[in-house]
């Protein structure tokens, strides 16, 4: 135990705040609070999901319809993007674990182009939407569903991949921010919080769009 | 040594006591001056000033709103402005109160300051994040003003849609500005829990908790899951005037119902944001002014968990007429009925704290007592409200504005003045008129029951909430009530007097004027800005009375250091008192 004490006396290092006892703790409470963050999100996208199950019992033959027109294949495709993304994104918490930091901007970089890649597919894909009038709401002009209402389809399927998109371009952010303080030496495998709860973030929004492509792409 | 400590989950500490000096020469006040160390600050203590200043101006605002509208109502017509500006000063003083004021205002103001203080920590765990949470509140109550000096809305604070969605008055920068002020909200609730969690003194396991740190973490819990809803909701009301996405408004196929599923199930959740803390604030006040340990003290905190938690299931008792299923309305109703249990064993633990107590009838211990008669009025003709048949003849009148009155402001803005006559001496180092502090409380309780009480009246009578004109019968309760809402309003001018007075020429306060137990009152007065010039170890609970105050300020001893005692102390392996030890 007297080591212990010892080892906290002078465990104040740079990486960590006043106001905590040591690196540890220090950890914990950032883990802790991305976890609730996190669950915040959920109650976040929570509601929109709510509007999703009612919308989708009151009128379940537009849906149907109405998925038909998004395409599936480019959905399939954004996934994969995703998913690769998420692993180059664990594997970047790895490198750093080990004092990489070489690898770990790699990684860092090549979630990050996964990342740009799923926007710009998004991109495309939502202005052919729109070129064939598929808007959300009042605007919509598409004639290719026959059911009523599929402008509610088009304007939560716009709500809810748009608030995806926008935590992506976040999330991006993050990751840019995180390749600079890495390049500038300032995580190590003492110090890599950021890089650590970072990634929780990464594979939240990971796992809000394998839930969104079965709701949208695949309803029939 | 260290794993058989772990395994019996208790550690040994050198401990001695450490008496901080009783004024502070160097305090969290005075220690960095100039404004841009006020506006950059990350100290707790500070960024709880900052909220008390902000919410006393918004108080101070919505509460000039609210005496307007009692003038208004003098007379059964037009008696000094336009229906309209009615509606738009109607909503105002509802949004600002309840977004601006009720619910941020005890975390906010209370929280902040108090939090890292009676868990003997130097500060929240995250204080940039907390420093974040200040101005966007800040920036939410900016929109609101912008929203008042050019537009004016007229929704009501309800924003029900589909009239949200058509009124052609700034809904969308009111709404920003909740949105905004609710993700304040969320991060305060975060900051509080994880400080809970992990940054606790060593030897302050759960069960040694002020009941205070109980209704704070209680009130984050609700923060953090229905807030984002809110936000959604929000977000949507703005598309839908925006976009048209056809989400809320019927003429598009979409669900106004839905609206109001969404906004109760923050704005129910939301009430027991606002009064959850009030509750642990009264249980500190009642222990104390009874100098006698709270009778039932894991009955008072789990209660507290048990209320947050059926807050969320009971949202639907807001929507008995509004077309939803008889199946799901007697379920909501049986729920809310529920809530009455765990509110009841608060106060009937309360009360059995102070029977045999050594009560002395100080001004925070008035607030209280006021606190449980209020509240209990309040609380009581709320269970009337969630009985199916009665809500229907009640719903949408005076009985309801009566109602939730008696919650808020008979319930937590009492509760927050008893806290701040409470904490006021630790907060600023100075004590304030006790005798003019109990005249603002004498003209604050009466001022308060003859605003409120003839409303309930008036509701049972048939007067709609939110009318501009009314049947001339209602006219000597309405005046009655005008008349009270003068008394209550002269009480807070008294208040405003005395605790400015206090400011500048009050006697400089003792570090621990109550004889409390718990830690914020073992630093000085002010507190100096680490708050403690030691790691506190706690080794009892909050309110033994009966043990030597000397065994409340016990600390850490360096390891070169000789003497002290040696105290056994709880801690589960990994913990941050094991990291101390």
């Amino acid at each position: 135990m007297a080591d212990a004490v010892a080892e906290s006396s002078h465990g104040h290092d740079k990486h960590v705040f006043h106001h905590f006892v040591d690196a540890h703790q220090q950890f914990d409470a950032s883990k802790m609070g991305m976890w609730i963050f996190l669950a915040t999100e959920i109650l976040f996208f929570g509601g929109l999901f709510a509007a999703y199950i009612i919308f989708r019992s009151w009128y379940p033959q537009t849906f149907v319809e109405a998925s038909d027109s998004l395409n599936r294949a480019i959905g399939g495709i954004n996934t994969v993007v995703l998913i690769i993304s998420s692993l180059t994104m664990a594997l970047a918490i790895h490198y750093i674990q080990r004092n990489d930091k070489g690898k770990t901007i790699l990684f860092l970089g090549c979630t990050w182009v996964l990342a740009a890649t799923f926007m710009v597919i998004k991109g495309f894909e939502w202005s052919e939407h729109f070129s064939e009038g598929m808007y959300a709401g009042k605007a919509y002009a598409y004639t290719g569903v026959t059911a009523s209402h599929a402008y509610i389809f088009y304007s939560l399927y716009y709500l809810m991949t748009g608030l995806h998109g926008i935590h992506v371009l976040v999330g991006m952010g993050l990751i840019t921010w995180l390749m600079i303080k890495t390049k500038r030496g300032q995580f190590s495998s003492d110090y890599f919080t950021p890089v650590e709860i970072t990634g929780l973030y990464w594979h939240l929004v990971d796992i809000i769009w394998i839930f969104l492509l079965p709701l949208f792409y695949i309803v029939a | 040594m260290e794993t058989a400590a772990a395994n019996r989950k208790t550690v040994t500490m050198k401990v001695r006591r450490y008496v901080m000096p009783e004024h502070s020469e160097k305090n969290y006040i005075n220690q960095e001056k100039g404004l841009k160390s006020w506006l950059l600050t990350r100290d707790h203590k500070r960024i709880g000033l900052m909220y008390f200043m902000t919410s006393a101006v918004v108080f101070f605002v919505a509460g000039l709103l609210a005496l307007t509208i009692r003038l208004e109502l003098w007379t059964p017509a037009k008696t000094i402005i336009d229906a309209q500006t009615y509606n738009e000063i109607f909503t105002l003083h509802g949004t600002m109160m309840i977004f601006f004021f009720l619910v941020p205002a005890v975390p906010g103001i209370l929280g902040n300051f108090l939090i890292p203080l009676q868990i003997g920590a130097k500060d929240v765990a995250f204080p940039r994040l907390n420093l974040l949470s200040y101005y966007l509140y800040l920036m939410g109550v900016i929109f609101t003003v912008v929203t008042i000096l050019t537009h004016g809305v007229d929704t009501g604070w309800t924003f029900y849609a589909p009239y949200s969605i058509k009124s052609t008055a700034a809904v969308i920068p009111m709404t920003t500005g909740i949105f905004i002020s609710g993700f304040s909200s969320i991060l305060t609730g975060l900051n509080f829990i994880v400080t809970i969690h992990k940054l606790r003194a060593p030897g302050l396991t759960w069960g040694k908790f002020p009941l205070f740190v109980w209704g704070i973490y209680g009130t984050s819990i609700i923060q953090i899951l229905a807030t984002p809803v809110l936000a959604i909701t929000l977000a949507l009301v703005v598309m839908e005037r925006v976009l048209h996405v056809g989400i809320f408004d019927p003429a598009l196929g979409g669900d106004p119902v839905l609206y109001q599923h969404f906004f109760w199930f923050y704005s129910h959740p939301a009430v027991y944001i606002m009064i959850v803390p009030g509750f642990g604030i009264i249980a500190d006040l009642i222990a104390t002014f009874s100098h006698k340990r709270l009778f039932g003290y894991w009955f008072v905190a789990i209660s507290t968990l048990a209320i947050s938690f059926l807050g969320f299931l009971v949202w639907g008792h807001h929507m008995f007429v509004a077309g939803q299923s008889m199946v799901a309305s007697i379920v909501f109703s049986l729920i809310t009925f529920m809530i009455g249990i765990p509110t009841g064993i608060k106060i009937f633990n309360w009360l059995a704290t102070m029977y045999k107590g050594s009560i002395r009838l100080k001004v925070p211990m008035l607030y209280a007592l006021s606190f449980i008669f209020l509240f209990s009025i309040g609380g009581f003709t709320g269970v009337m409200l969630g009985a199916l048949s009665v809500d229907v003849q009640l719903h949408a009148t005076y009985y309801v504005v009566a109602h939730f009155h008696y919650v808020m402001f008979g319930g937590m803005v009492i509760a927050l003045l008893g806290g701040i006559h409470f904490w006021w001496p630790k907060m600023f180092g100075k004590m304030y008129s006790e005798t003019m502090a109990r005249v603002s409380w004498f003209l604050i309780f009466v001022g308060f029951n003859v605003t409120f009480f003839p409303q309930f009246i008036l509701g049972a009578k048939g007067m709609p909430r939110r009318y501009y004109n009314y049947l001339d019968q209602f006219q000597s309760l309405h005046q009655l009530s005008t008349v009270g809402s003068w008394i209550l309003a002269l009480g807070f001018f008294v208040m405003l007097g005395y605790l400015l007075h206090s400011l500048i020429k009050g006697e400089k306060a003792p570090a621990n004027p109550w004889d409390a137990r718990t830690l914020e009152w073992m630093t000085s007065a002010p507190p100096p800005t680490e708050n403690f010039s030691y790691t506190p170890v706690v080794i009892h609970g909050p309110y033994e009375y009966q043990r030597p105050i000397s065994e409340f300020q016990l600390g850490l001893i360096n390891n070169d250091h000789h003497g002290g005692e040696e105290h056994e102390i709880e801690a589960p392996s990994g913990s941050p008192e094991m990291a101390n030890a």
